[in-house]
């Protein structure tokens, strides 16, 4: 039995401890909104926060989770941050096809947390382990630039 | 006309308009039904053959409905596309709440599920595809929103006992006389009751207030708050995951084989031989969840059987492709070139384009619920029609006993669009073989990644070999083409609306149809090879608007002429959507007004595809050394743009979408038949830091609109390659770019 936190809720889960996270989340607890792009935390669609960082859930078993804060993009309307960066991607209609970006979303609303003003290199840098094969990047900066902004105000 | 006909007239002339008005209205019927809203409205097009019997249609059998009201005034409307990114989920019920007058607040879109009420009203099958589902649905869905709007009018003024013509509707409101008012929601059931119309009469574009406004996407929302269900996220009672283990080489037959050790995984439920497509053969993992299916794929032990079977080697490929570019092929089109060699100048050149996976974010997946009689099929397909009939055959059953719930995708770009229903018949396979075996429960098979890069239906590679003769004004004396590569359209059902003497028009769109005054002679070889290949995002285009452009821009440069003006005196005049396009790209970009700085450099291409034509120029610069892409100005011509705000979407991603195809280890290779790639490691594709800045501009327009999901890419590769020639002198002749 492996306990964390999720979404600010205890959960305790049977299952191999080998178990990815990301599998734990979506067959286990039919969480579905963290999605499965390659298996190799290559493409970041898997993202979600472990103790505050983003972390690909992909390839993180269940046993170093144990103990620990998990939240994922359903979280994200309870927060102030990440409300501020789904509104902002509304606003700028960032998404096409969609599913990378509970990924893009969790890797922003890290970012934003460390660095509250972040420069286009900033965003470049924590959000270029997160595809999009759509090709949403450009509306993807302009709305961490808009959700920064939108926070600080 | 027949629709053999006319799915030969879309495919070999893109940019004609659609038949208009009688001939649609002439096959339709529409039908009311209460489909658990106060009112619903449908329609479905009466086949040609039942139309030309004079049969009358039953009702009964086409259970759709494209239109429903609610009491509390909601409206949902069918969307009868897949919706992959491209916006359809918007703009259709754009269409429809424009002439219906519905409030756009109150408007639910739905992903219609398989029906012949939803077929495409050209081509005869439900389907997404070659950007023709605003261009066809056009008329489709404002008439339905005009019917209906005119129905809720008869109520309203039957309630008042006033005329109809003495009521206005707006925001989903019947406005009467003396200040009356009715909400859609109030008269639905009424509206319900009313006949309807034979005839009515559209909007004219002036009287627009939602078409051609930038509209934010509906589907948002739960696209941001991990809300949205897409097919990988289907989650049923007692459902199973499975993985299917596939022979190395495409065709490949299961030899030996032993699950021992996959069944000792906890998890796993069973393991069975399945049949595969293209006649292959393999194993089927059943688990309680990904995680097991994965580890017990993993434990299989299986001997593959690839006797006898092509295994193709890229680098043998390629060699083979040269010495039939050297031999006589089939003629796609024959101008006199016998000017050519007594032409002044000659340029010769030879372009070399590999195999391309799609790679949509979403993996491919089918979930199913088969119950010996009839069976449940939730799946993210562009083919609804073709996979229902596909699932049908493998399992027995009637095409109408197979229900498709189309689910959300995560992207596609051709992929979920396959003649042979490849994930889809392989997935009824499984689902057979497992109710033989005596279980129930639904089954989800998923395919990983690495099942996604080794899967084959692939962007064919292909070889130009191109050589021309022109004069010291750049005039074009003879242009002799050649293309090798793999046929899409051969073998598969649509081969006798896309290969007209042996030539697929999906392998010479593009050049045969080129813009350019020019005498060409173009040649075809169309090998077979066992790789399973398809159209990619664009199709043809993704390797002939490449050779084109960079080859004028090449002349251009030879001849010492501007890139737009050498352009636009080969069009002479007979092209102005892709003047005006080209004009607008260039006016936004500041070309030939601004001064760049050291080191970096304009290139343009301009390209018309699916009937809509976009121009880029775009300035890359030197990086150490390494050309980079800073910034694409794009001019578009789509007609009537009718989401402004999907149509730049739609150019920003697939000018990175081409991009991604210029950059390193973009490819899909072979050695021995196996696929070299695995993973986003080994195939690489666009990340944030390759991202240019994409600037689009739309031609203002009021004629009927074509699509947008594709003709943003084809244009941009050429563009960037002719602004690195003019900052290295190197033509470059191999995608992805070889910068070495």
């Amino acid at each position: 039995m492996i306990e964390f936190e999720l979404n600010g809720r205890r959960v305790a889960l049977s299952a191999d401890p080998a178990t990815p996270l990301l599998w734990a989340l979506r067959d286990h607890l039919a969480m579905t909104g963290t999605k499965f792009g390659c298996g190799m935390a290559l493409c970041g669609a898997c993202t979600v926060h472990l103790d505050g960082a983003a972390i690909r859930s992909c390839v993180t078993p269940l046993s170093a989770v144990a103990g620990r804060k998990v939240r994922t993009i359903e979280a994200m309307e309870d927060d102030a941050v990440g409300r501020a960066v789904q509104k902002a991607w509304i606003e700028h209609d960032v998404v096409q096809c969609g599913y990378c970006q509970s990924g893009q979303i969790m890797s922003a609303v890290e970012l934003l947390k460390r660095t509250p003003q972040p420069s286009d290199e900033d965003i470049v840098a924590a959000l270029s382990g997160n595809l999009c094969r759509c090709g949403t990047y450009q509306r993807i900066k302009a709305a961490v630039h808009a959700a920064a902004r939108e926070l600080a105000a | 006309m027949r629709y053999e006909a006319l799915m030969q007239r879309l495919a070999q002339m893109p940019g004609e308009p659609q038949p208009v008005g009688g001939l649609v209205l002439s096959r339709r019927e529409f039908l009311k039904l209460s489909a658990g809203a106060a009112f619903a409205l449908g329609l479905y097009t009466v086949p040609a053959a039942a139309a030309e019997a004079g049969q009358a249609s039953k009702p009964s059998e086409m259970p759709d409905a494209f239109i429903a009201v609610h009491g509390d005034g909601g409206i949902v409307i069918q969307v009868n596309r897949l919706e992959f990114g491209q916006g359809v989920y918007t703009a259709l019920p754009m269409l429809l709440a424009e002439e219906f007058d519905g409030d756009w607040a109150l408007v639910r879109p739905h992903l219609a599920p398989a029906g012949d009420a939803y077929k495409d009203p050209f081509m005869g099958m439900q389907m997404t595809g070659g950007s023709m589902s605003v261009k066809n649905s056009w008329l489709q869905y404002r008439e339905l929103g005009a019917r209906a709007r005119a129905m809720f009018v008869a109520a309203a003024a039957r309630r008042w006992g006033a005329s109809p013509a003495a009521c206005r509707t707006r925001n989903s409101v019947v406005l009467g006389p003396g200040g009356r008012h009715a909400s859609y929601g109030e008269l639905a059931a009424a509206a319900m009751a009313e006949a309807v119309p034979e005839q009515v009469t559209l909007k004219a574009a002036r009287d627009f207030v939602l078409i051609g406004k930038p509209t934010r996407r509906l589907d948002s929302p739960a696209k941001v708050n991990g809300r949205e269900q897409y097919g990988l996220d289907v989650h049923l009672p007692g459902m199973k995951t499975v993985l299917l283990a596939k022979p190395p080489v495409f065709g490949g037959k299961l030899g030996r084989w032993d699950a021992a050790a996959a069944r000792k995984v906890p998890g796993v439920v069973d393991v069975f031989p399945v049949p595969l497509d293209r006649g292959a053969g393999g194993l089927a993992v059943v688990a309680e969840g990904f995680w097991p299916a994965h580890q017990g794929r993993r434990a299989l032990q299986v001997q593959w059987d690839t006797a006898g079977l092509e295994k193709v080697d890229s680098a043998r490929q390629l060699a083979h492709y040269r010495e039939l570019a050297g031999t006589p092929g089939l003629v796609a089109r024959d101008d006199d070139i016998s000017a050519l060699d007594k032409a002044m100048h000659r340029l010769r050149a030879e372009y070399e384009f590999p195999y391309l996976a799609h790679a949509p974010m979403e993996v491919l997946n089918c979930t199913l619920h088969y119950h010996g009689d009839r069976c449940d099929i939730w799946v993210g397909t562009q083919f609804q029609t073709m996979d229902q009939m596909a699932a049908a055959k493998v399992l027995g059953l009637k095409p109408e006993q197979v229900a498709i719930h189309t689910q959300m995708a995560g992207g596609g770009f051709g992929r979920r669009a396959v003649p042979t229903s490849d994930y889809v018949a392989e997935a009824a396979a499984v689902a057979k073989s497992w109710r033989a075996a005596g279980h129930g429960e639904p089954i989800k098979v998923m395919w990983t990644r690495e099942d996604d890069l080794h899967g084959g239906y692939y962007r064919p590679a292909y070889l130009h070999r191109v050589d021309i003769g022109f004069n010291g004004s750049g005039r074009i004396m003879g242009w002799k083409h050649m293309v090798v590569g793999q046929s899409i359209a051969a073998g598969t059902a649509m081969a006798p609306f896309l290969m007209k003497n042996g030539i697929d028009h999906l392998v010479v769109e593009g050049i045969v149809d080129t813009p350019y005054r020019l005498p060409m002679r173009l040649e075809v070889h169309q090998p077979e090879v066992n790789v399973p290949v398809l159209w990619w995002r664009s199709v043809g285009n993704t390797h002939t608007a490449y050779v084109m452009e960079t080859l004028i821009d090449e002349l251009a440069q030879q001849s010492g002429q501007d890139p737009v003006a050498y352009r636009k005196e080969l069009m002479q005049n007979r092209h102005p959507r892709h003047v005006a396009a080209l004009d607008l790209a260039v006016a936004r970009s500041g070309y030939g007004r601004r001064k760049l700085p050291k080191d970096h450099a304009w290139g343009v291409a301009v390209h018309e595809a699916f009937g809509s034509v976009v121009a880029y120029v775009v300035e890359a610069a030197l990086d150490n050394g390494r050309p980079r892409l800073l910034k694409a100005t794009a001019g578009v011509h789509c007609n009537l743009a009718v989401n402004p705000l999907t149509v730049r979407a739609q150019v920003e991603g697939a000018a990175l979408m081409a991009l991604s195809t210029t950059l390193p280890d973009n490819a899909i290779t072979f050695e021995d038949g196996v696929v070299q790639q695995d993973n986003f490691n080994t195939y690489q594709i666009a990340r944030m830091d390759a991202m240019p800045e994409v600037d689009v501009h739309i031609v203002p327009s009021a004629d009927p609109p074509t699509g947008m999901g594709e003709p943003g890419l084809p244009p941009l590769a050429p563009a960037y390659a002719n602004a690195i020639a003019r900052l290295t002198g190197k033509r470059l002749r191999r995608l992805p770019f070889d910068l070495a």
